[in-house]
């Protein structure tokens, strides 16, 4: 029976995609290539065609390429209805709808919600609008932000120091803008790869010519009277002149349309079993509406099961892949999804990578090469097993660590027959910041229970 | 025509920078920066480049013409 419910499916149903980027598209292509020949439909919010993200801050602010040539090439045509520039606003799950912003209702047979993140915009609305103000994630924000670094500002302020704030302070140096980045951390990319790790890039920026100010906060910013950005106040009592800010304070997850579905969406994603079928807010996972990329949060059994939210590109292309193949199998056919996170970044003409989770990491040791040449792997310890690993222009060793997560390998690594430095004999503490204490927002999050903790106590609430 | 490298597989080989130059070029020692909208003169190049990746990071459309989008309404 079920079959013939799959089969009837594959031939005239009809799927629906909210969220017409990276992850959005490679689900599209999938779905095609799995032989569905019914209705297609994507939604997305901005009016442009799927692109991609990562050269916005690097390609595109250097001036190589433009923020309109960023369209994602195509693996085949999908033959799909695009509603592109139309934002979802609602989801009835009973009658199976989504709502759109023009008014407009589109039926699903199956539905995939792959809505990402935004940038988080500056908490104050009127300083955040004052010209020159900008914040870095949309192809459109992309193209203004490199037209306003064409015209030869006198100061560009980026207000926090993770990948993309950091990114954009290397093209700025690279272009011979003046910049300063304002940090409330210890040092740039702290959250992510711990203070070992940081204490190097903020040497790189400094090196680099970046007014470098790490534990401040910018506490306001100052507009002139024609309302163009005039001045930053920091934390620490100095007032910082700049024509340019953009705000880099992370993201945060486009789940808002979702309220009141009754599907398991909230500020951090999501939540979805292994194999992306969304959970209501009962836990009840759903048969009918999956989700991918950025905005999903799954169970990963090389992290505890806890659940892990990735703003990865590798992990939006690889979720979809899972999503699209397990909307169209019969249950028995279902695959997992548990890819190994690995992200990059590039700054200071350094090539940065990591793989697994650093963040869980308690420790670190350089394996290989040296952190005073900048060219190097780190490798991260968490209770005895290799957790992640990083590498600063050293990226071939990667593949080899990430088999080291993957098969839970011991920590310290025991390798003697490969180059390893004197700063690398002994793990040393990775020195993250306590997470309870807010800093820039990390691109992996860990939450939920681990069955794997035996600390865990539950205290049931409200009594 | 429209392209993307895989960053995560890149591993800075640099086959592509040498085969098409105006595409790809390193960025230090092993970073790669490339223009994700190639000219239509660069279509033989950049076909070298992605068959001479080693580790295939490099996708490419409208490479075989039949594969071009023209099916499908791009209209909003």
């Amino acid at each position: 029976m079920h079959e013939v419910t799959l089969d009837h499916l594959k031939r005239e149903g009809r799927i629906v995609v909210v969220g017409a980027s990276l992850a959005g598209l490679r689900a599209a292509e999938t779905i095609r290539d799995k032989g569905f020949t019914g209705s297609l439909t994507m939604i997305g919010d901005e009016p442009y065609e799927p692109y991609d993200r990562p050269p916005l801050s690097k390609g595109v602010l250097l001036g190589k390429s433009t923020a309109e040539r960023t369209a994602l090439p195509r693996r085949r045509a999908i033959d799909a209805e695009w509603r592109l520039g139309t934002a979802a606003t609602g989801l009835d799950m009973a009658a199976r709808r989504v709502r759109l912003a023009d008014g407009d209702e589109v039926p699903y047979d199956r539905l995939l919600i792959a809505t990402g993140v935004r940038a988080r915009p500056w908490p104050n609305a009127a300083e955040g609008e004052l010209d020159g103000v900008f914040v870095l994630r949309t192809r459109d924000d992309g193209a203004a932000l490199a037209r306003r670094l064409d015209a030869g500002p006198r100061r560009v302020l980026v207000i926090g120091a993770g990948f993309t704030g950091s990114e954009i302070a290397s093209a700025c140096r690279e272009r011979g803008v003046q910049v300063t980045v304002a940090e409330r951390g210890d040092a740039p990319l702290v959250g992510a790869l711990g203070g070992v790790i940081g204490a190097v890039a903020a040497e790189l920026q400094r090196e680099n010519g970046v007014d470098l100010r790490t534990g401040v906060m910018v506490t306001a910013l100052e507009g002139d009277s024609t309302g163009r950005v005039r001045a930053a106040h920091l934390s620490d009592g100095t007032t910082l002149e700049c024509d340019v800010v953009v705000v880099s304070l992370g993201a945060q997850r486009n789940t808002e349309w979702l309220a009141g579905s009754g599907l398991g969406a909230g500020p951090r994603g999501i939540a979805c079993d292994a194999g992306c079928r969304a959970f209501d807010i009962r836990g009840i996972v759903t048969d009918d509406i999956y989700v991918a990329g950025d905005v999903a949060r799954s169970p990963h059994p090389l992290f505890g099961y806890q659940f892990l939210s990735l703003e990865h590109w590798g992990n939006a292309v690889s979720q979809a892949e899972t999503a699209a193949h397990n909307m169209l199998s019969v249950s028995t056919d279902r695959r997992p999804h548990i890819w190994v996170p690995a992200f990059w970044s590039s700054q200071f003409g350094v090539n940065i990578k990591s793989v697994g989770v650093p963040s869980m990491g308690s420790e670190i040791m350089i394996a290989q090469g040296s952190l005073a040449e900048r060219r190097f792997t780190g490798v991260y310890g968490y209770q005895g097993r290799v957790i992640g690993a990083v590498t600063f222009d050293n990226a071939r060793w990667l593949q080899f660590y990430q088999q080291q997560i993957e098969t839970t390998a011991p920590f310290p690594v025991p390798f003697p027959t490969v180059d390893r430095r004197p700063d690398g004999h002994r793990p040393v503490p990775a020195d993250f910041p306590d997470p309870s204490v807010p800093t820039h927002g990390p691109t992996i999050t860990l939450s939920g229970y681990s069955p794997a903790d035996r600390r865990m106590t539950f205290t049931p609430a409200g009594h | 025509m429209r392209l993307v490298v895989d960053l995560n597989r890149c591993q800075g080989y640099a086959q592509c920078a040498f085969l098409a130059p105006d595409v790809f070029a390193m960025h230090g020692d092993e970073g790669l920066l490339y223009d994700p909208q190639a000219e239509e003169a660069q279509r033989e190049r950049l076909a070298q480049a992605a068959a001479a990746c080693p580790v295939q990071a490099i996708l490419v459309d409208d490479l075989d013409r039949d594969l071009a989008g023209a099916a499908e309404g791009r209209d909003a």
